[in-house]
Parts: structure tokens; C-alpha cells; sequence
């Protein structure tokens, strides 16, 4: 059977894809930061069926945002309450496993892709925008990019394979820095943290990302997915024990108070303890 | 080592710079959330900007509930 080949772009309602100059670029926009619902995860599922099945030129992967307020905001928080509100405790750990299963199979196939991939970030980059950006090789920032990791503020944990990427890429006491206080970092900080390998100026990331995946386009593409293999592995027991205890948390009607004020703060500055 | 109002001076510019208001309408006791018109998002930005222009880390729960310049200044004047 021939391999079919990607099409050279493509469009969703929450993404777009296309293959330029031997780069695959992955575009987020969907509005207001890329929430990562149902919308997004669909159209990622697309995205990563196109790319497995595809025979692929291509030796790097970019993925950025065209939203102006950053790279994304993470998990769709208003539809997960839409979508637990009313439900039993069983019924809304069931139907959040079910989107935490399919979501770590998307982060999966962009972790091991035999791509080398780029997170090119700016602003907002929280919670599952975050995951989504540690499950990339590289991480290449604005200088106006915040990340952070808010969910023990509504009483959860990371669920998109957060922390066992973030444990794999930076030191335990930046790791308990970021999720037991629920702050927000720079990139400066990110980068001397180790977490981000390039900070762009404003409004240059793209550019910077651009430049590297050219030069990363230069080498064997074999050698490259064998040093990716290498050097990268995949934290897959961990991984599910995440989910585990994302559900196990997310059952108790703290959580649902929690994002129910999320949800219904219309203030300029929304309930977050 | 500078001042509260060296501080609040140079947040009011750089507030004013990037947010296209008039400096001269800007005062150290104005709600940013007002007067910037921004909302929680457009504050990350704003702290950001601060971080970078100050060479600090304003932690965002140092911050919160913080809604007027010259209280930012004096939580920035005590990482400086």
C-alpha cells in the first residue's frame, strides 16, 4: 500500500496545518486563548490521523497560536462544567476519563512523533496550553510568555500529562515550585529554569521557530527520530497514574464549588484562590 | 535603591506607553483594571511588562486583589 502524502494545509474550525519549506506548521486559533474542549481535541485528533497516516517530507513541526492572548489557556473550563454540572459523581469521573484518555493519546503522538517539534509560545500559556507545549522537543517563547500551571487553585492537578512531563524536563523543586503555588513564570524564568530553550523578542517568536526548524530540516531524518527516541522517553506509567488521580480528585464536589465560581465570575478579574 | 515614587513613576510610563493612555491621565491611586480598561488577562500582561522592565518575579498572588498603581509599586518595591 503507498503511504498518502499530508496535503499541503488544511483548515478546521479550531485549527489550520500546513507543510511549508520542508516544516509542518500547526496553527491554533480558536477563540478567545485556544481552550482545549472538545472543538480543539476533535480537530487534534484530525490533525494527528493526517499525520501518522501521511508519508511526511517534513523534519520539523511548529506549533504556534494566531491568538492574540497567547498560546493557550488550557483546558476549556466552562465546557468541563457544562458537562459535569447536574451529573453524579461517577458519571462526571467517567465522562472526564474519557476526554483525559483521548487527549494523552493526542499528546502521546506529538511527543513521539519522529517530527522534531517546536512550541512556539507567547502569552498566555497555562495549564493544558502549558501541556501541550512540554509535549513538544523544544520550547521557543516570546519574552512576553506566562506559564503556569493554576489547576490546585480549583482543587485538581494537571491532567494533560502536565506533571509527568514537567518532572521529565526540569528539576523537582521547580516542578513543586510551579504546581504547589499556582503561580505564574516568565520565560526568562522558564528559560533559566530549563524548561524553554529560546527566548524571542516580542512578536518574533514565529520567526525564531522558523529559523530553527530549517536548521533542524538540514539533518538525516532518521538519525534525528533515533536521537529523539533516545534522549526523550515517554512517561507512559506515570502518565496513566496522572489520569488516575486527576479523577480520583475531580469526583468530590469541592472541585465542582471551585470551577462553578470559575464559571460564573463575570469580574475583571474571575474567582481564582 | 529608588523610592515609592520613583517606582510608581516608572510603572505609570510604561503603563501609559503600552496601554495608549496619556501619562498625564494616569495617577498612582487609579484602578488599573479601570483605567487601563484591561481585564485579568491584560494584568498578566501587565505584570510581564513589569517583571521584565524591573528584572524581577512578581509572583500573580502578590497581586491579587491589588487594583491601584502605587499598591503594585509597593509590592515591586519590595523585590527590587
Amino acid at each position: 500500500m503507498t503511504a498518502s502524502k499530508i496535503r499541503p494545509s488544511e483548515k478546521t474550525k479550531t485549527l489550520s496545518w500546513e507543510l511549508k519549506d520542508g516544516t509542518i506548521e500547526l496553527a491554533l486559533h480558536h477563540p478567545p486563548c485556544n481552550e482545549i474542549g472538545t472543538a480543539m481535541l476533535e480537530d487534534l485528533e484530525q490533525f494527528i490521523a493526517a499525520l501518522e497516516s501521511a508519508e511526511v517530507k517534513a523534519g520539523a513541526l511548529i506549533l504556534y497560536s494566531r491568538q492574540e492572548a497567547g498560546f493557550s489557556a488550557g483546558a476549556d473550563l466552562r465546557e468541563l462544567y457544562a458537562a459535569s454540572a447536574g451529573f453524579t459523581a461517577a458519571e462526571r469521573v467517567s465522562g472526564v476519563r474519557r476526554f483525559l484518555e483521548r487527549i494523552h493519546r493526542v499528546l502521546n503522538a506529538i511527543d513521539a512523533s519522529p517530527l522534531t517539534t517546536i512550541a512556539a509560545v507567547h502569552g498566555v500559556t497555562f495549564g493544558g496550553g502549558f501541556e501541550l507545549a512540554l509535549a513538544c522537543d523544544l520550547i521557543i517563547a516570546d519574552k512576553m510568555a506566562r506559564f503556569c500551571f493554576p489547576e490546585l487553585r480549583l482543587g485538581l492537578i494537571p491532567g494533560f500529562g502536565g506533571i509527568p512531563r514537567l518532572r521529565r524536563d526540569a528539576g523537582n523543586a521547580v516542578v513543586r515550585d510551579l504546581l504547589l503555588t499556582g503561580r505564574s513564570i516568565n520565560a526568562t524564568k522558564a528559560l533559566s529554569a530549563g524548561l524553554v530553550s529560546q527566548v524571542a523578542a516580542e512578536g518574533e517568536v514565529l520567526r525564531v521557530a522558523r529559523a530553527t526548524g530549517a536548521q533542524i530540516g538540514k539533518f538525516d531524518r532518521t538519525t534525528s527520530a533515533a536521537a529523539k527516541r533516545f534522549l526523550k522517553p515517554i512517561p507512559h506509567e506515570e502518565l496513566q497514574r496522572e489520569i488516575d488521580l486527576f479523577c480520583e480528585l475531580f469526583g468530590r464536589p469541592a472541585v465542582m464549588e471551585a470551577l462553578r465560581k470559575f464559571v460564573e465570575d463575570k469580574s475583571a478579574h474571575p474567582y481564582l484562590p | 535603591m529608588k523610592t515609592l515614587e520613583q517606582t510608581t513613576d516608572e510603572i505609570l510610563g510604561l503603563a501609559a506607553q503600552h496601554f495608549k493612555i496619556p501619562r498625564s491621565e494616569l495617577a498612582p491611586t487609579d484602578d488599573f483594571y479601570k483605567k487601563l480598561k484591561i481585564d485579568s488577562l491584560r494584568a498578566l500582561e501587565l505584570i510581564t511588562r513589569l517583571e521584565n522592565h524591573f528584572g524581577i518575579e512578581l509572583p500573580d498572588y502578590e497581586v491579587q486583589g491589588v487594583t491601584d498603581f502605587r499598591t503594585l509599586a509597593s509590592r515591586i518595591q519590595a523585590r527590587l
